[in-house]
């Protein structure tokens, strides 16, 4: 009882706390200073949350910030390789490497953002129904996620999206569908150990619906685990994407996308021409890394042991 | 192979077994060094049994956690010393500690199911300790692990060498646990709660078996609980602990005949026992304040207000041999498959009535409770509350009637049964929010009269249970119950998860509630002496069945069923 009012924070939090803090934001203010206790504990969760910002804000403003525009072609500057001019360099058709990936970001971010929100969506509701309401609910779920589990993953996303055509949206679906197995699995196992919790028999006795009980008193204790969860698939899903735009499936040239520049710098590799695939390989792999440091970072964000 | 420690033995008998200096331990939190224990001074003779006494928080299980070096790697020990026959603990290496273990002290956790390893035999597990410290060949091992067994009094030790831990009950886990720790024959035994969540007669026969296994080997024991009648029953010094300091030493009959310290008598006066009222159980400046226990007497004229007859629950027996047999129809399954929990029992309560219902666990007092609360369909039998045949709702569409408002439930343990990411104010809301017509605007101020009446002060309303302390937590769970002003109320178990002095005042807030609101208590315990202070009747169970019902005093003075009286011998009496 004393956690809140004898509160003698390790300075980094001292700036972050005013004063004569109202008692309703004291939970606020406190997760505030927990984060930055451990972005601060731990310098990996540092540079994650700090490149997690990085990329954010890429995709947010690269289209603005860019030096060149990353469609125009300059057949004269074609094939540069890095220098002042072109940070990252040129490609085939002379078009600036660097603009072209810093753009790319909004895009892959796009992808990964909807699609990991459509299973979050899908898998997730099915997941912590099929936990709380077990019987038919559960084998049902369980039965469609085992199929999509009997896939090799990847080919499974590349028929689909070769069979209802080439589109964004369709490589979001396919990723969704994908990824579904995994939401549903750790919503359900988080959900069905919840289910005879004593809060949940008291919610009951409160006269609250099985609706409402798992909208309103299951899912809240879930969403920190589900956010680990997001934040590795988002890493899974912008990989997905690019793979699926590598081998010519999704997005098309001329559309500056991480998997068709990796492809199209490919070839250029043995003559020499390493830039023009590597930078948006390192993109990817940047970002991906990001995303997986991300979900420790969270995870140790909500895990109660990590907190006083 | 092992390098066995060389403690300086034989300087004569005035070198006690265990001799703790100055202790004091320190853990690295968040919010900078916190001491748990501070400079505490015990002495533990050859041959003794002491008792460390103390609510939760006290610091009696750190400094056995000291003394074994088992501290967790934020906990070090920052001051004095640890002296085991002559032999510097602190300063004896990892090795070295690693051979005293199991060896010369071992240990007994206090949840016996989680101190075994669940997919491992029990036999392995014991042969796994006198394996590491080289007490036997390889050959001879498993003989020697079933005699260890059968030391500790497990019936049928062959047998029981190899099942799982899961197959045996809490008392028999227990058991093992004791013939783990035993197996090496340790001069020191701590053992940490070691009877916590056991019934009352399975830890009569735990204690008793500790002691006399230890007394015949000359072992020292240290004994820790929260129990002082269980620490003077068994024990021959008794240390009683206080947020980290040793407040107490005294021999055990001393010690609950001429309490020396303030704190002690505190914590005598709030363990319930025979022969007292509840607000005997309140420190004396609050007894004396507290309004007398008032009696409604109870109208025989008047109807009843909960009627259970004859109530079955059975739960079909789910396994591999009856699903194979029933898929292929090769003999009939026979009724007796049904495994039933609760076997036909019939009882009333009466308005302003409460009634306690006691029994071990397994007799069928939770399915009971359950079913009278309506979160569980029963097999026949009827369920009949102020008149209406609540018993043949189905349980799930039960949530929303508005009968779901006169009952209501205080549930064991008070943090499981508060959502953790509702502030207090949001719980005790819930109810109101969903099965009254409370308007939004009323919302606050109900939650704050709530408050009010179970003595929660308002400012933890916008606090979440893990800022809350247990004693808080249990009054937001009172309240939330109270919030519907319901006509009967189940408390299952409301204070077992708090220390005395806080089940205390919880208790008396209880009985105050009861004769101010009027409401009718079904009071689930396994505690005796709790029961006997709060119930007017009490009803007692066994294997499904209601042994004894009868007025309390009746029942408690002069039981009339044999396993009233066994139950009743097994609590352990005080030397007074």
């Amino acid at each position: 009882m004393t956690e809140i009012t004898t509160i003698a924070p390790a300075p980094v939090a001292t700036a972050a706390t005013p004063a004569s803090a109202p008692a309703p934001k004291v939970e606020n203010n406190s997760i505030f200073r927990h984060a930055l206790y451990v972005v601060s504990e731990n310098p990996v969760t540092g540079l994650s949350f700090g490149l997690f910002l990085l990329i954010a804000l890429c995709a947010l403003f690269g289209p603005y910030i860019v030096p060149f525009d990353p469609l125009a072609s300059d057949t004269a500057a074609a094939l540069s390789p890095p220098s002042w001019k072109h940070w990252f360099g040129t490609d085939q058709l002379g078009r600036d490497i660097f603009s072209r990936v810093i753009v790319a970001t909004r895009l892959d971010f796009i992808i990964a953002i909807t699609s990991v929100a459509l299973v979050f969506a899908l898998g997730g509701f099915a997941g912590i129904a099929a936990g709380f309401f077990l019987g038919w609910t559960d084998r049902i779920v369980g039965r469609i996620s085992d199929t999509i589990m009997a896939f090799p993953l990847f080919v499974l996303a590349m028929g689909i999206v070769a069979a209802l055509g080439n589109t964004v949206t369709n490589i979001v679906i396919a990723t969704a569908i994908i990824n579904f197995p995994l939401y549903v699995r750790v919503a359900r196992a988080e959900a069905n150990v919840r289910r005879e919790a004593g809060f949940v028999q008291a919610a009951r006795l409160s006269g609250n619906s099985d609706f409402r009980i798992l909208f309103g008193h299951i899912l809240p204790n879930i969403m920190p685990i589900m956010m680990v969860q997001i934040s590795l698939t988002m890493g899974y899903a912008i990989l997905n994407a690019a793979g699926l735009s590598f081998i010519g499936l999704g997005v098309r040239a001329p559309t500056p996308e991480w998997g068709i520049m990796v492809a199209e710098g490919a070839a250029n590799i043995i003559s020499g021409e390493w830039w023009i695939a590597l930078f948006p390989g390192l993109a990817l792999m940047i970002a991906v890394f990001t995303f997986n440091l991300l979900g420790d970072g969270l995870r140790d964000l909500v895990d109660p042991q990590r907190r006083t | 192979m092992l390098k066995a420690p060389t403690p300086e033995v034989d300087t004569g008998e005035a070198l006690p077994l265990l001799d703790v200096r100055d202790l004091t331990v320190e853990f690295a939190t968040r919010r900078g060094v916190v001491q748990a224990v501070k400079k505490i001074n015990i002495t533990l003779a050859k041959g003794e049994t002491l008792g460390i006494v103390g609510e939760s928080g006290s610091g009696k299980s750190v400094t056995s956690y000291a003394v074994m070096r088992i501290l967790d790697r934020a906990g070090s020990i920052a001051e004095g010393s640890v002296l085991f026959s002559g032999l510097d603990l602190r300063s004896a290496s990892e090795g070295d500690m690693r051979n005293l273990r199991g060896r010369e002290m071992s240990m007994i956790f206090q949840s016996p199911r989680l101190a075994l390893n669940p997919i491992r035999k029990v036999g392995h597990q014991i042969e796994d300790v006198l394996l590491e410290h080289a007490q036997v060949g390889n050959e001879d091992v498993a003989n020697k692990a079933i005699e260890v067994l059968e030391q500790v009094r497990i019936a049928r030790p062959k047998e029981r060498y190899h099942a799982y831990p899961f197959e045996l009950s809490g008392g028999m886990c227990q058991r093992v646990v004791i013939a783990l720790a035993l197996a090496c024959r340790p001069q020191l035994l701590i053992a940490d709660e070691p009877t916590t969540g056991l019934d009352v007669t399975t830890q009569k026969a735990v204690m008793d078996l500790v002691v006399e296994l230890t007394r015949e080997r000359g072992m020292s024991t240290i004994l820790i609980t929260h129990d002082l009648g269980l620490a003077a029953a068994y024990c021959d010094k008794v240390v009683v602990m206080e947020k980290g300091h040793v407040v107490e030493t005294s021999p055990s009959e001393t010690i609950f005949k001429a309490p020396a310290h303030a704190y002690t008598r505190k914590l005598m006066r709030a363990t319930p026992r025979p022969g007292i009222t509840l607000r005997d159980l309140l420190p004396e400046d609050e007894a004396a304040r507290a309004r007398p226990v008032a009696h409604n007497p109870v109208q025989a004229d008047e109807a009843p207000l909960l009627v259970v007859e004859n109530l079955v629950k059975e739960y079909p027996r789910k396994g591999v041999t009856t699903s194979l047999k029933k898929m292929f129809g090769t003999t009939p399954v026979p009724e007796s498959e049904a495994f039933r929990a609760v076997d036909g029992i019939s009882f009333q309560i009466a308005r302003v009535e409460s009634v306690g219902l006691f029994g071990e666990s397994g007799c069928g007092k939770s399915t009971t409770s359950m079913m009278v609360m309506r979160l569980i369909d029963k097999t026949s039998g009827t369920i009949t509350f102020g008149g209406g045949d609540i018993g043949a709702i189905p349980a799930r569409n039960f949530a929303t009637l508005p009968q779901r408002k006169k009952i209501q439930m205080v549930f064991q343990d008070p943090t499981d049964s508060l959502n953790p990411r509702f502030t207090a104010a949001r719980a005790i809301a819930d109810p109101l929010l969903r099965l009254s017509d409370i308007s939004r605007g009323e919302l606050r101020s109900k939650c704050e009269e709530l408050a009010t009446q179970v003595g929660l002060p308002l400012q933890f309303l916008d606090r979440f249970p893990h800022q809350l302390s247990g004693g808080q937590k249990a009054r937001v769970g009172i309240a939330r119950a109270i919030a519907l002003r319901p006509d009967l109320i189940i408390l299952d178990e409301p204070t077992a998860a708090l220390d005395v002095s806080v089940q205390a005042v919880v208790l008396n807030l209880l009985q105050d509630l009861k004769d101010s609101l009027g409401m009718s208590y079904l009071f689930v315990s396994h505690d005796l002496n709790v029961v006997r202070l709060l119930c007017d009747r009490v009803i007692v169970m066994n294997t499904g069945r209601i042994v004894e019902q009868g007025p309390t005093q009746q029942v408690m003075d002069a039981p009339q069923a044999a396993y009233t009286r066994d139950l009743l011998a097994a609590i352990p009496h005080p030397p007074v």
